[in-house]
Parts: C-alpha cells; structure tokens; sequence
C-alpha cells in the first residue's frame, strides 16, 4: 500500500520503544536504514500488512508506556512499521481511554469514582482537585477519574501510570486519603515499582470455610512458583484432559452441564464441540481477562492470586478446541495480574507445560498475552477479538459466531477467566460432583463481589441457588447496621434488588424469574445514606463514556440518558415528570431493542430496574 | 439494482443458489441464498427505511433504522444485513419495530443536522412521529476542533437542560471539499468508501468513541496533509450533504442553488480509456458538480480526482472565449 505517513519524525526514545515491541526494520521500506537494495526489491504488501495488524495495539502501548502519549511521529514510525495507513491507527489508538492522543504528565493517577467506591467512600474529585487541581493536567504529576478498577473491596483505587525507561504501572487499593497525601507529596520521584502490592479481601478463607473450590489456592499457594501450584493439585486437570482427548473433555462439560459465567449463560460444552468440530483451520482459543463490570473484582483475584489456574485452563480449552494458539486478553488496568500471568505462561513453558508437545500429549499449544487498553466495550467478545486484531474495539454484527467466524475469521473459543476455571473444577473433580453442587439448571459454584456499604467486603463463592439473603448475611448484612436501601446486583449492566427481594435465589434460572440478573456476579451493597440518583447519574456516565459509538441507539441513546439523569438530580424536571418517564421508558426500548452488542442492550437496564422500583426520587409510579 | 443480481458479496449466479422461503407481515417471500431480509422486504413492495445501508458498499448496520423483528429472535435484528433463512417470520411494522425506528429517526435528528439528508428523511420522521424537541433545544455548537480533542472515557456531563448535538463548524482546508460534520450521522459510508470498498486509499477512519466518535484523518490534520487523493468517493456516497463539493457548498450559501434548474448530462469521462460514465450537473451553464451513476459497471459511482473534479477546463476555457 502507498503510505502517506506524517513529516513529524519520531524521536529515538519512541523508536525504540516500537522496535523492542516489533523488532529491528527489516528495510529502509519500514522504516530503517536505507539500502541500495531498497531501491530495487519491494517488501512486505497488503497481505503481509494485513498479518502483522495485530501487532497494533502492542506498539501503540509501548509508545505509550515510554513517552507518556501517541504522538504523530510515533504514531507515523508505527504505522510506516505496520504499513498501516496513519488514519486508521488513530481510529484505533482515539478509542482506548489509556492510551492518550495529546501531551500528558509524566505521572499519571487514573482514580476509580465509579459505583462501588463511589457507594463506599463517595466522590474522590474534590480532594485530588484540592491537591492536584483540575484533572487532565500536563504537570509532572496529574490526575483524571476512571471508571472502575476492579478494586472494588478496598473501597477507593488509583491506577498509577509512570511514564519512561525508570517507569511502570500499579495499582494503589486503598487509595485512601493518607496514600493520596504520600503519592502527591512525593511527587514526580515516585517510585512505581516501590508501591506496595495491593491484597486481595476474601473473608471465607480468612474463617478458614473448606467450601471453596475456585479460591482453593487463593493466598495459600505461592504465586510465583509452578511446582507450589502443582502440588496444591495443579495441571491435574491438564492430565486429566490428555486422558480424556477432546470428546471425553467436551462429554464432561456437557455432564457437568457448566454454564459460561461471563453473562450470556450458554453451555460450554456445547460451544467447545462446535468450535472443535469445526472443519476450518485454523482454530483459536482466546480468555477473556477483560473484566470490567463495575464492581466486579472476581476475576481479577483469580489472576492475581492464581495465575498458573488461567494458564493451565486455556491450555486444555486449546487441547480441546484443536487449537495451537491461545490469546489471554487483560485487561490493562491489571497490571499486578499481567506480571504474574506473564511469569507463570513462561515457568509453564519452561516445564513443557506449553510448547511444541504439551504434556508428552504431542500436541502443540502456546499462548500470548494481549493487555487492553482501557475500554470496557472491547469485555464483549466481539469487539475483543476486533481489539486483538488490531482494529477498533467495535462490536461485530452476530451472527455469525466466533465459533464460526472468530479471530482473524477462525473459528475461535472465547471463554470468561470463571468459566474457564470452573472447567479445571470439572475435570479435577468430576463432572458429577460439579452437577451435584448448585441447582439442577444451574450447577457449580459462583462467584461475588461484595462491596459498598457492606460489613465484609470481599469475594465470596457460593453454590448457586443460595439466596442473595445468606450471601449477605455471610458478608456481614449492611456495614454499621444501617438500613438496607437497594442492592446493585450483576454491575451496572445488572439492576436494583430492594430489600424485599433478598429471598432471590442467586442462580440463572432464578435471576430471571425475578426479572434480575446475576451478570458478573456484582452485589454493591446500598445503605440509607446513597443518593441513588447519583449513583444512577454515574452509571449513565458510565455507559455514555463506554459505548464505542458505532450504532445509533447506544451512540445517542446513552448521551440522552445521562441528561435525563442530569435534569431529575438538579430537580428541574419540574411539571414534564410523565414525559421524562416516557422518555427514559422509549431509550429503554431502542437501546434493549435495536443496539448491536449487549452493552447497548443494557445500557438502560439498571435505570430502568431502578425506575421500576421507585428507587428515583420524583419519577415513582403514578406521580 | 435488481434484487436477484449476483452482488459483490455473493457472485454465485443467481440460477445457482438454493431458494429460500419466508414471510414478511404474513406475505409469502422467495428469495435466493445469500439475499438480506431488505431484498425480501423489497420484493414485497414494504418499504424500509434505510441510512447507512449503499448497494455498492458492505453493509455496516449501524443506523439501525432499517431493523425488522425475527420470531424467536430476542432483539430486532437489521435488515440491510441479515440473511433470509428459511421459514423466518419477519414484521416490518410491529410496535417494537416503529419505536426503535421511530427512536433512532429521534436520537439522530436532535442530534444532527438532517436538513440536507433528502425528502425520505424527512417523510420518514413524520410517518413515525418522530419528536427532536422533546430531548430538549439543542445545545451550542462545539467550537472548532474541539469535538476531535474529545479523549475516550471522559466528557463534561452537562445539566441536561439542553440536548448535546454534533454541531460544529464546517472544514474548508481545501479548495475541492467541505466537511461539515454538523450533518455526519456516522453512517461509515464514506470510510468505506475512501477505504477497503473502493478507493483503498484509507485517508479517513472514525476515531474517538461513544457520543464523541467522529470521521477523522490522523490526530484531525487537514486532507492537504492527509492520504486524501480527493477522488471525492466519500461525497458521492454521502447521504446527509455533510461532504460536499465546495462549488455546491459555495452556491448553497449564496442561496442559489437550484436542483430544479440543473441539468445533469451522461458523458464518458475524457482523460483516459477506462470508460468512466460522468454525469455533469449544470446550472447556468455552468457545471457544478459531477456523479456517476451507482449502477454503472465500470465505476459503480465511484470516480478518480481527474473525473470528479477536473471539470475545470471546460470552464476556464469559455471563460477564455
């Protein structure tokens, strides 16, 4: 392809930032030293172009991560790398929230505001403007909210981001008024690498409850070591699985009748037979690590606290599905999680356990680690197969499926990180023994995360059928003894469950017949003193901000929600109640009705379960 | 286009493909494999209305106006891209279906300039009853530049006392093409058109996201400095008169200009042997914009620099007489 790449050259420092990531140029044609033989032969074309695309997002983040910012000559050097068209590079890098398109700090701080911290500790805005001033500064140090980081339990995060050759990312949890004071008064010689580790808060295992089958080796086993995860009963169900060979892991799957537990509760066994039967080569398997649900932390303390689980797990999807290549897509508001995934797919490697021949099985299968860029569109499976790709995080039109049509058209299996560790739990445990624990439709065990006013915040798994009453109890009930107001269950996807429903039974079946749902297994626990207006304002922002934009509905739909919610929190909405009613009731119905993805199609459906309860001052029923 | 064609997507020969039943509204359908639930609708004679769907272009299905409700299907589902299958129950005028459409027709006309988007449009939001006013008067145009500044994942959430709109003023940084995406409702056509559909040039994409997603170059740099050959494809595809050749631009602002006393003229573009069929739109003998027609075979509309603009010629050269 003819390039016309910007004059603005890039400086050394983005150079090789690009280069670690893609290697040396290959030519004065990609951007290298030019050669008399350049003149003569031409490298790579669009075919090659179109191979190498998926390297995009990768040397986007190590520019990002080196200078601070996607500058044009950066962006130009990378794109002259991938023969990609400078346009469509920043079509890619505009859409992810951590990758910045203008100048920025050399420290940046990205503080959580969203729901869960914000039910627990309120509004961080007006002490870190106090302290750093407004947000989006270019100062050494600067600050900008961020939507939720997956901390949730903690009460308060901040993703700090340290720009260079000295810098790195981590997670500050609690970001509490003492650690702001520390991070602001040291200023631009923080130390990324010297922040301490944020924990992970799992009360049962505290009380030492033997219940536990997916946080088994949560804070008992060391991370970093494979041989301390194979004798807590690591890669059992990897020999298990060569055991078995394809059909037999598929047949347990189906016996064991597991349901995806990333939000759409189809059967995994059915998903894996049809990716395995399918005829096209080659296949792909791919975890989806991108949790973002607000308030959702469950995945992230299954990565964090048992890393070698998720590398073992898409190991046996990949054996199973007849796939040679498996992809890990992170979240990149995990950095904690990506250092120690990363370390654990390179002691598997080492020990056989991925490569050329898998377990003396004679397979092939490796895995790579994708981290995403911070946006919560590119969780839907569609748009993350798109992000790895190197494309825009858009949502594809389905059908067809991944199955069918996944990763660079492949067909792929794509599995959340809960699912696929329920799938260690069959195997290990045996399809019946996972049958028997749960409800007969929906079997196994499931995970919640407890936050906001709640006494014990934490994750906290449970057979499914328990009711959202005992969960809570188990939590502690509501923090201080105060009143329960509302329960936020399954993120801001979910919906409101008030006090007078907590006999709900948390399991699939019984989600829905509540008119509920259990989605990423969010409980942000809601006293008398929230306003929950506010709270439903956040989530507005939240998907206004989120939506990637290609479909009508969602693009305009969730701007039109949040003034909605903006004009009943200031009180305005005066005497045209039955209108805004109305309103909110028609975005529901376009959104729910006629978006592409399923963030559109819920992007309405905690303000309508909210509406619905009379939860909104001024828009109950009747009134 | 005939509905049983081959199409770009499909080339089988029609007399190949296996045929498929369904029903729209009750009506008894058949179509070929491959047809989209728009061609079974069209061959009924139920009109759908569309926006972001082009014959000669993939359908991105992003409008959404053109959806349809599918028994057993949870959500409605897009006609410009969903393939019949047979015995599908398909209505095209279910209350599901008149309130997305009507919604979507809503969500874009108080959001963006539609006033150039065609007579269709317009009949369109009066059938459904679609209500711009009813999201609140609209709020200031943003100031140049500044929507492409907008960074993903953050905005100022307002008071919502007014309704954000894409309004803005209009770009002019050369002398072929003005883009005034106070009119874009996003429909990617002209992306696809400048990209992998037909001009494989890629000058443009859509950066941003959410409400703040827009057609841009690279960090917004004027086509000047962008990969632009000024094919002007992306105008001729455009169907809200946000491109638009600066001569029709220019007369539009004079208030003179006049598609009632223009002429339009098929002729065979002259600078090389393709065959490219031109058609000149004249107006006080004077041409001031040339097309070529969708449908025809060697450009399927689309032209090079030298046909869409190279008109000047003729002009300089009765200027001269």
């Amino acid at each position: 392809m003819d390039l016309r790449v910007t004059r603005v050259p890039a400086t050394a420092d983005e150079r090789s930032a690009v280069d670690a990531v893609l290697g040396e140029p290959e030519s004065g044609w990609a951007g290298g030293e030019r050669a008399a033989v350049d003149g003569h032969v031409a490298f790579g074309g669009l075919r090659r172009a179109e191979e190498r695309r998926h390297l995009l997002l990768p040397a986007l983040h190590a520019l990002q991560d080196r200078v601070g910012w996607v500058s044009e000559g950066g962006l130009g050097y990378v794109c002259t790398r991938l023969d990609l068209a400078p346009a469509v590079a920043y079509g890619v890098a505009s859409a992810y929230a951590l990758l910045a398109t203008e100048p920025a700090g050399q420290v940046v701080l990205h503080v959580c505001d969203d729901v869960a911290c914000r039910a627990a500790t309120g509004d961080p805005a007006p002490l870190l403007e106090a302290n750093l001033g407004p947000t989006g500064g270019t100062g050494p140090v600067s600050w900008q909210p961020s939507p939720c980081l997956g901390y949730c339990e903690h009460g308060s995060a901040a993703l700090v981001l340290r720009a260079g050759t000295d810098g790195g990312r981590a997670t500050v949890a609690p970001f509490d008024v003492a650690r702001q004071g520390e991070l602001v008064a040291l200023g631009d010689r923080l130390d990324v690498q010297a922040l301490p580790t944020p924990l992970a808060l799992v009360p049962q295992l505290e009380r030492g409850d033997p219940s536990v089958r997916l946080l088994r080796r949560v804070g008992r086993v060391d991370v970093a070591s494979i041989d301390a995860y194979r004798a807590a009963g690591g890669y059992e169900a990897l020999r298990r699985a060569v055991e078995l060979g394809p059909a037999g892991v598929i047949a347990e799957l189906k016996d064991a009748k597991l349901l995806g537990r990333g939000g759409a509760a189809f059967p995994t066994g059915v998903k894996w037979e049809t990716v395995a039967r399918n005829p096209r080569r080659p296949h792909y398997v791919v975890a989806n690590a991108d949790e973002s649900e607000p308030g959702t932390f469950k995945d992230r303390v299954l990565l964090e606290h048992d890393p070698f689980a998720l590398v073992e797990a898409l190991t046996i999807a990949g054996l199973t599905m007849g796939a040679e290549q498996g992809f890990l897509y992170l979240r990149g508001e995990y950095p904690l999680a990506e250092q120690r995934l990363t370390h654990a797919a390179e002691a598997a490697r080492r020990r056989g356990l991925l490569g050329e021949d898998v377990m003396g099985s004679g397979l092939r299968f490796d895995l790579e680690l994708r981290r995403g860029a911070g946006a919560y569109i590119a969780g839907e499976e569609t748009a993350l197969l798109n992000s790895i790709e190197g494309r825009r995080p858009e949502p594809r039109n389905k059908p067809p499926f991944p199955a069918d049509h996944g990763l660079f058209d492949r067909p792929t299996g794509i599995n959340n990180v809960e699912t696929l560790l329920c799938v260690l739990d069959v195997l290990t445990g045996g399809s019946a023994a996972f049958a028997s624990t749960g409800t007969p439709q929906s079997t196994g065990t499931r995970l919640f995360c407890l936050s906001g006013k709640v006494a014990s915040p934490g994750l906290y798994e449970v057979p499914l059928g328990t009711s959202l009453r005992s969960l809570l109890e188990q939590a502690g009930g509501v923090a201080d003894g105060r009143p329960l107001q509302a329960i936020l269950l399954g993120g801001a996807a979910g919906g409101f469950v008030g006090p007078d429903e907590l006999d709900l039974e948390l399991s699939f079946e019984g989600a829905r017949a509540a008119g509920a749902t259990l989605g990423s297994g969010v409980v942000v626990v809601l006293d008398d003193t929230v306003d929950l207006t506010v709270l439903l304002r956040r989530i507005a922002q939240f998907f206004r901000d989120e939506s990637c934009g290609q479909c009508v509905p969602c693009r305009v739909g969730t701007q039109r929600q949040e003034e909605v919610l903006a004009r009943l929190l200031a009180g305005r909405a005066g005497g045209v109640l039955a209108g805004e009613r109305a309103l909110l009731a028609d975005l529901d119905a376009v959104l729910r009705d006629a978006s592409i993805c399923g963030l559109g199609q819920t992007a309405s459906a905690a303000v309508t379960s909210a509406v619905r309860r009379g939860l909104v001052a001024g828009l109950q029923e009747g009134s | 286009m005939t509905i049983t064609s081959p199409t770009a997507a499909d080339p089988t020969p029609v007399s190949l493909r296996r045929r498929i039943e369904l029903s729209v509204d009750g009506q008894p359908v058949t179509v070929h494999e491959g047809d989209t639930l728009l061609d079974a609708c069209r061959q009924v004679g139920v009109e759908v209305p569309t926006l972001c769907f082009l014959e000669t272009l993939a359908p991105v299905n992003v409008c959404r106006v053109c959806v349809v409700e599918v028994e057993g299907s949870r959500t409605l589902v897009p006609s410009c891209s969903r393939k019949a299958e047979p015995g599908m129950s398909v209505q095209t005028a279910s209350d599901r279906v008149r309130t997305s459409r009507r919604m979507v027709l809503e969500l874009l006309a108080s959001s963006v300039d539609l006033s150039l988007a065609g007579d269709d449009v317009q009949r369109w939001i009066a059938e459904y009853g679609a209500r711009a006013d009813r999201h609140g008067p609209a709020a200031a145009p943003a100031a140049a530049g500044e929507r492409d500044r907008a960074r993903p994942g953050h905005h100022h959430v307002g008071d919502g006392l007014s309704a954000a709109t894409v309004h803005q003023p209009a770009k002019r940084d050369n002398e072929l093409y003005q883009r005034d995406y106070s009119r874009c409702i996003l429909c990617y056509k002209c992306v696809e058109a400048c990209g992998e559909d037909a001009q494989n040039t890629f000058a443009i994409a859509v950066a941003g996201r959410g409400f703040d997603a827009r057609i841009s170059t690279e960090f917004d740099v004027g086509l000047p400095d962008s990969a632009c050959v000024y094919c002007g494809n992306c105008i001729a595809v455009c169907p809200t008169g946000a491109l638009m050749f600066t001569s029709e631009a220019d007369l539009r602002a004079e208030g003179a200009w006049d598609e009632d006393r223009q002429q339009v003229t098929r002729t065979v573009c002259p600078y090389c042997g393709v065959g490219c069929n031109l058609e000149l739109h004249v107006q006080d003998n004077t041409i001031v914009k040339v097309t070529s027609p969708l449908d025809h075979e060697v450009t399927s509309g689309n032209l090079c620099v030298k046909g869409r603009f190279g008109f000047q010629f003729a002009q300089a050269r009765r200027a001269a007489d």
